[in-house]
């Protein structure tokens, strides 16, 4: 299935730029197809043995350094379900036809480069396909050029994320560098021999490279750029780039060496450990301060992102499912709550918390998903949020580390304080005179927004079975 | 087969370090964002200078050349897109200055 | 090793150079013969088909892209140049010192490298690794361009209307 998942979407890509002009209109539904595919495709090798006959031949054009497991098929769907998402979202709030198509390719290349992190085995392809998925997004923020009142800051948001990923691609690099010296090869397996051989070398290509995630991943102290960006960036964009495209390039990228390379090794663990706990803190204390909605949301990201970095930090086997979980729960309510404020911005034609108040009444149907999307991130039961919350907090006591356990449910209540602060500024409260006439978005915004809910809702109830099917074999 | 990674490896180090010095600095402290990029650039070359003395060492010539022309392949693409947003910026401010890119606050 | 040393001087002094010099355009002559030293020490070091592609790709083409960039970019104002002229050596006159600091330190620094290391076996000819075990690589690098004729259309799109 491997290779497809990387042939499909370009193949798409190239196809739609040899329609004609007028066609460009069904660029979005096209894009839309190629992602219900790859949400197909994330269940197929799990629930049934297709032959695939023909395209089998197909499957081996790139070679052998592909394969999946449970961890890449969780980052497919979760790139799918957003991406679909995202898509619907850029209907209802990017106007010109030109801007959908572009729009519409620029997500499928991105896509092929999350299907590629999601799937390499080799520390330079995975530079490779971080590098694809970073300029596809470089260009997807400064895209859109009539976005109100933000357009001024759509260059500074790129800009800031440009700066810091090019920095990032150096430590990078650097590192690869490092590992082709110190093992003569670039590869997880060959990286993970070393580290287990105590080469120093190794050890400063390794906290290289780690850094370098940190800074795709936005976690504290390279944090910086991660809230601009997505201020900056048009709804849709900010929709998918919180959604999957900093998770699949920072933290995806550092699960999958975390757990194909580090294996419970001592250093590795304790700067995981720290890292973790002084985003979730820095994080969780930034977002209560905001005025801005998408700010909010942003800082919210990077507090949650984490609660991953910190899971990976604790038992490892535990750690990786409990990870893997808190990362779906997290794309789902995140892209969600972005979904929410493009229709807030839609309506209201602005993001300041302070300026709204009481709309609840008038948009009932955000206002009911946003609280949905928000509790299950605060971790409140019977969400699927609560779920991975608990095994984080679990794997950090399996793993003897009380103190940071300790930190992960004490920041869930400040979680808990920021959200009910946005639910309070946004939804509750005296309603002013200039929104008395606001109405609920249109059924378009509408749509992602619900189904995303329902997932958070239908995978908090029937949990169990989730765990089972996402991490089954994987992890 | 084993080698031994050999003293010059300081020397080849030292001059990575001084270009990586050199880059970081031109693209910091300038306020011109086409000089950033300059910046951006001297760090690709020193990652390049790098990774061919990587592969030099460790006798992974091959490999490591298959690895550079990638990398300079993804430096023109990120080099072009990069000059795109400074084109789109200089249009929008009429301004090259970073200061103008510090307004996003909180 | 004294002319690949040499060599090496003279790569971070053309690299100081374009980030020292005032002149955009000069700073991207700079940087091209940045460009142009570094393949001679990729050369120099046996890495022929990359020195080659570095020359012709990052000495040549960069440099056209820059140019055309500073070029588009001119005249910046006036108020602007003149206060970024006056201020530049305020930034920029640590560097050398910098440079000249950390080499001499670092030159004095003796690291113990001698790590011992396996090598899996034989490394072909570079063509060999990049068409038979790269092609992954290959695929990105298309996949990049891609997104690179994307960035074209879409930022520098005012200048067809």
């Amino acid at each position: 299935m491997s290779d497809l998942l990387l042939l499909v979407p370009f193949v798409a890509v190239v196809l739609l730029n040899l329609l004609p002009k007028r066609a460009r209109a069904a660029a979005l539904w096209v894009a839309f197809g190629v992602l219900a595919l790859e949400v197909a495709a994330a269940f197929v090798d799990r629930f049934a043995c297709v032959n695939y006959g023909w395209l089998a031949s197909l499957d081996r054009v790139l070679g052998i350094h592909l394969a999946t497991d449970g961890l890449s098929e969780l980052l497919m769907l979760c790139a799918g379900i957003v991406g679909m998402a995202a898509l619907l979202v850029a209907r209802k709030t990017l106007d010109e036809t030109n801007e959908q198509f572009y729009f519409a390719n620029l997500v499928l290349v991105a896509l092929v480069g999350i299907n590629g992190i999601a799937m390499v085995r080799d520390l330079f392809s995975l530079y490779v396909f971080v590098e694809v998925t970073a300029v596809a997004t470089f260009i997807l923020i400064t895209a859109s050029r009539k976005a109100e009142g933000l357009e001024d800051h759509a260059f500074e948001g790129a800009w800031k994320y440009i700066l810091l990923s090019i920095i990032a691609s150096v430590l990078m690099l650097t590192s690869i560098g490092f590992f082709l010296l110190s093992t003569g090869d670039i590869t997880l397996d060959a990286a993970k021999g070393a580290l287990a051989s105590q080469q120093p070398l190794a050890w400063v290509a390794m906290a290289l490279f780690l850094c370098g995630l940190f800074i795709k991943g936005a976690l504290v102290p390279f944090h910086g750029w991660l809230a601009d960006a997505y201020t900056a960036a048009p709804a849709p964009v900010s929709v998918f780039m919180a959604g999957v495209v900093t998770k699949a390039s920072g933290i995806f990228a550092l699960l999958r060496i975390a757990s194909s390379t580090l294996d419970g090794a001592a250093p590795g663990r304790e700067i995981l450990l720290v890292v973790g706990a002084v985003t979730i803190v820095v994080g969780a204390f930034l977002a209560l301060t905001q005025k801005n909605m998408k700010r909010m949301l942003a800082y919210s990201s990077v507090s949650q992102m984490g609660y991953i970095v910190l899971a990976l930090g604790g038992d490892l086997r535990l750690g990786i499912v409990a990870a893997g979980l808190h990362f779906f729960n997290h794309a789902i309510s995140k892209s969600q709550l972005f979904t929410n404020a493009a229709a807030i911005e839609r309506e209201l034609g602005t993001l300041d918390m302070d300026e709204m108040g009481g709309i609840g009444s008038r948009m009932p149907v955000t206002a009911g998903t946003t609280a949905v999307a928000s509790l299950s991130i605060a971790g409140l039961p019977p969400l699927a949020g609560f779920w991975s919350k608990l095994l984080i907090v679990l794997a950090l006591w399996n793993a003897k580390e009380y103190g940071f356990a300790a930190v992960a449910i004490l920041a869930s209540l400040v979680t808990l304080a920021y959200f009910l602060s946005l639910q309070r500024r946004v939804f509750f409260g005296k309603r002013e005179e200039r929104w008395a006439k606001v109405r609920e978005t249109a059924p378009g915004l509408l749509v992602p927004a619900v189904f995303l809910a329902l997932i958070t809702i239908a995978l908090g109830i029937g949990f169990p079975f989730a765990l089972k099917i996402l991490l089954g074999g994987g992890a | 087969m084993t080698i031994v990674i050999p003293q010059s490896f300081w020397l080849y180090f030292t001059f990575f370090a001084l270009l990586l010095i050199d880059g970081l600095w031109c693209m910091l402290a300038t306020r011109n964002l086409v000089r950033v990029l300059i910046g951006i650039e001297i760090l690709m070359k020193s990652v390049t200078f790098f990774l061919i003395v990587a592969g030099y060492l460790s006798g992974r010539m091959a490999l490591a050349q298959a690895l550079v022309i990638t990398v300079i392949v993804i430096e023109v693409v990120v080099v072009v897109v990069v000059a795109g947003v400074i084109l789109g910026f200089f249009r929008k401010r009429d301004s090259l200055d970073v200061r103008n890119t510090r307004d996003m606050k909180g | 090793m004294i002319w690949l040393t040499l060599l090496l001087v003279l790569l971070v002094l053309a690299a100081l150079w374009a980030s020292m010099t005032t002149a955009l355009l000069r700073a991207t002559l700079g940087l091209a013969l940045t460009s142009a030293l570094l393949s001679v020490v990729m050369f120099a070091l046996g890495a022929t088909l990359a020195a080659v592609v570095e020359l012709s790709v990052c000495a040549g083409l960069i440099s056209v892209v820059l140019v055309s960039v500073t070029s588009l970019t001119q005249p910046r104002s006036l108020k602007e140049a003149v206060e970024a002229r006056k201020n530049r050596l305020h930034r920029f006159w640590p560097l050398p010192l910098v440079l000249l600091g950390a080499g001499v330190a670092l030159s004095f620094v003796r690291v113990p490298v001698d790590i011992i290391l396996r090598l899996p076996a034989g490394d072909g000819d570079v063509r060999t690794v990049l068409w038979s075990m790269r092609q992954l690589d290959l695929f990105g690098q298309i996949l990049i361009l891609l997104a690179g004729v994307f960035g074209v259309l879409v930022l520098f799109r005012k200048e067809a209307k």
